[in-house]
């Protein structure tokens, strides 16, 4: 198996993007077992720096659970995972953030008594400096401090598209496209090198989903950022994925360009089945 | 519209501004009435005292506020750090170490009779600092195993430790201390406590209760002033985010053991300075009253004023002191027996309370003053984690 996919990976490897320097993000070996159940087994990955790659697979694939390892919800049972070349295997998610990597929630995990700017506020609490004293003495810094935030805040909302009407309503009262967009900006709020996104466009209309797939092209081309999603719209992952990884059964059965997964034999298998021999 | 900013822009008058904010011409109201009311009573008058051990309280339920009510850390075990408190008061403000340095007593900063005594008689202001230090270690000492835990949980293991401590409090007399000193005066209690000392000013009376109110009422403008700068800080956000979505909150930079550990620190060192003051008010470290009872009492004060709300909290605070400590053993007390029913009202003040509990949780379950968030959970009947869509995978391992 092992060999197999490390040949798979060999042919999938001169990628336009992959050749300019060291990847942003490397996974060697990742496995996470709960149990006897191996959810995620024996995976490489990587990112070149400012590409947008996608993570598919069937349901129960092992994406989310792999993509809750990157950030550090959950620890690998082995493997090493590097950021930057920075080593943050098993690192708390407070501080993988604060390295430069930031997410977004397949269901969407918003603070939802908190206002939409509040959200994105708290993206930014890793980089706010004041403590408890701070905090209750309010030292002109910490009000400085405060205003940029809030400030920072309200440009990520108005980046995302959120109208400013909305700044200040709580998260539950926001329209679901909205709520996404905020999950977005609270995430770009923290000023990441690596953006995350779990499924996107659930629940989204074509138009939007296109909206999003343009907005992440400008993501790259605008900040800068290197973007990693798991994505079920095939229509998104084709068109906006310089690389795809398909994980079945928490292994890696493909990965390369999308037109290489696309007539990959065994992709096609997980999703659609192994076709009988004709008889 | 325009004509009310109209008004407002022509009119510095106090009245017009005090008319478009309702809220802040009641705080003012209340605030004039809080200090004019010594001075309709006698100096040493029965509600002088209610109101200045309902102060207290109020410090109580807005340190308990503080770590339910914005962090979402359901503490069942307050009566804790009041108990600690207290005995920060004993320990370091009355005879209770009759040994200490060799029976001449170790005296700071202290005058009037305790500066004659034997025992550890600390200033006030030292016993405050060190009231604070005590509960908050404890704070973060119970903050630690439930990290991990949630809701009921939490609640259980903080039920555990306010037990624990109440249990040492009544047996510490058997524990002893080098020099034959023991750690608590068991049932008997730590009595007589020293009177307030504070710089600049005379030492506290017994029979003058008005610069204990005025003490009480200071120390409650503190916590209040504290609790609203916490509220709309970078901490109190994290703690609104943490009540809402832990997992969500440490992946987007909020760190759990620090920002959890600091809310119950907080939490507790106000119950400290409040126990400590209600000792020496008292003038008894008694071990008894720090009963389970205490927590949930105190836990309904924060519940009837409206979980989260700061506001909402002091009145409930107020409103539940005066009832347990006034109303109902000093007014209403002889009302069963006067009907022909065997029994006092004291003896069924907690079915008083579940009662009240019962009531409001019927007609407005967000609590007197409510928070903006809670009401909208409780009016849009979605919880915490509302955003949350359907067939949300728990992450089982949430970590930090």
């Amino acid at each position: 198996m092992s060999a197999d996919s490390a040949s798979e990976h060999g042919a999938a490897a001169p990628t336009p993007a992959a050749s300019n320097g060291p990847p942003l993000l490397q996974a060697t070996d990742v496995t996470k077992a709960f149990g006897g159940l191996v959810a995620v087994s024996r995976v490489d990955f990587q990112i070149p720096e400012r590409s947008i790659v996608s993570i598919i697979g069937p349901n129960g694939a092992g994406k989310t659970t792999f993509f809750n390892m990157l950030t550090g919800l959950y620890k690998p049972t082995s493997g090493r995972i590097t950021l930057a070349g920075k080593d943050i295997t098993g690192r708390r998610p407070d501080k993988i953030i604060a390295d430069g990597m930031a997410r977004t929630f397949q269901n969407i995990r918003l603070f939802g008594t908190m206002t939409a700017l509040e959200n994105v506020m708290i993206g930014q609490h890793g980089r706010m400096k004041a403590g408890l004293f701070g905090s209750i003495f309010r030292a002109p810094w910490v009000r400085k401090e405060e205003r940029k935030v809030r400030e920072r805040g309200r440009e990520e909302l108005a980046y995302v598209g959120l109208k400013p009407d909305a700044f200040d309503q709580v998260a539950i009262n926001l329209s679901y496209g909205d709520q996404r967009r905020v999950e977005i900006a609270r995430a770009l709020a923290s000023d990441p090198k690596l953006l995350l996104l779990d499924e996107p466009t659930a629940g989204m209309n074509p138009q939007e989903s296109a909206g999003l797939t343009g907005f992440m092209r400008k993501l790259r081309d605008e900040r800068g950022l290197t973007i990693l999603l798991i994505e079920h719209d095939m229509q998104v992952v084709m068109d906006v994925s310089e690389d795809i990884t398909v994980l079945d059964h928490g292994e890696k059965i493909a990965e390369g360009g999308p037109q290489e997964v696309r007539n990959d034999q065994r992709v096609i298998e997980a999703y659609l089945g192994k076709q009988e021999e004709k008889g | 519209m325009s004509e009310a900013s109209n008004t407002r822009s022509r009119s510095a008058l106090p009245v017009a501004f005090l008319k478009a904010h309702p809220n802040v011409a009641i705080a003012v109201v209340v605030g004039i009435a809080a200090v004019l009311f010594p001075y309709f009573f006698e100096p040493a008058a029965k509600p002088v005292q209610v109101m200045t051990e309902a102060l207290a309280y109020v410090m109580m339920a807005l340190g308990l506020n503080l770590i339910v009510g914005f962090a979402g850390l359901l503490d069942l075990g307050y009566v804790a750090f009041f108990a600690l408190g207290a005995f920060s008061m004993g320990w370091f403000g009355s005879g209770f170490f009759s040994g200490a340095a060799g029976g001449e007593g170790l005296h700071v900063f202290v005058t009037g009779v305790a500066a004659n005594l034997p025992g550890i008689h600390f200033n006030f202001l030292l016993i405050v600092v060190v009231a604070v230090i005590i509960t908050t270690v404890a704070g973060m000492l119970i903050g630690i195993p439930t990290l991990r835990l949630r809701g009921d949980y939490i609640a259980i293991v903080t039920l555990a430790f306010g037990e624990i401590v109440g249990r040492i409090a009544i047996n510490g007399d058997g524990i002893g201390l080098p020099g034959e000193a023991t750690l608590t005066a068991g049932r008997k209690g730590i009595t007589p406590v020293d009177k307030i000392t504070l710089p600049f000013l005379e030492t506290f009376e017994a029979l003058d209760l008005r610069p204990w109110y005025y003490l009480a009422l200071v120390l409650c403008l503190i916590v209040l002033v504290v609790n609203f700068m916490l509220r709309d800080s970078r901490l109190g956000r994290a703690w609104i985010a943490l009540r809402e979505d832990e997992v969500a909150a440490v992946s987007m930079g909020v760190p759990l053991v620090k920002t959890k550990l600091l809310a119950y620190g907080t939490g507790a060192a106000f119950g400290g300075v409040a126990g400590a003051f209600l000792a020496s008010f008292q003038s008894t470290v008694n071990a008894d009253q720090f009963l389970f009872q205490l927590s949930i009492l105190i836990l309904s004060m924060v519940i009837l004023g409206g979980l989260g709300s700061i506001w909402g909290t002091v009145l409930g605070a107020t409103t539940l002191a005066v009832i347990n400590f006034y109303l109902i053993p000093k007014v209403f007390n002889e009302v069963p027996s006067k009907v022909g029913l065997n029994f006092d009202l004291t003896e069924i003040n907690f079915g008083i309370f579940g009662f009240l509990m019962v009531i409001m949780m019927v007609l407005r379950p967000e609590g007197l003053i409510p928070e903006r968030r809670r009401k909208a959970e409780l009016t849009e009947g979605i919880g915490a984690g509302a955003t949350t869509g359907v067939g949300g995978e728990e992450v089982r391992e949430a970590r930090a």
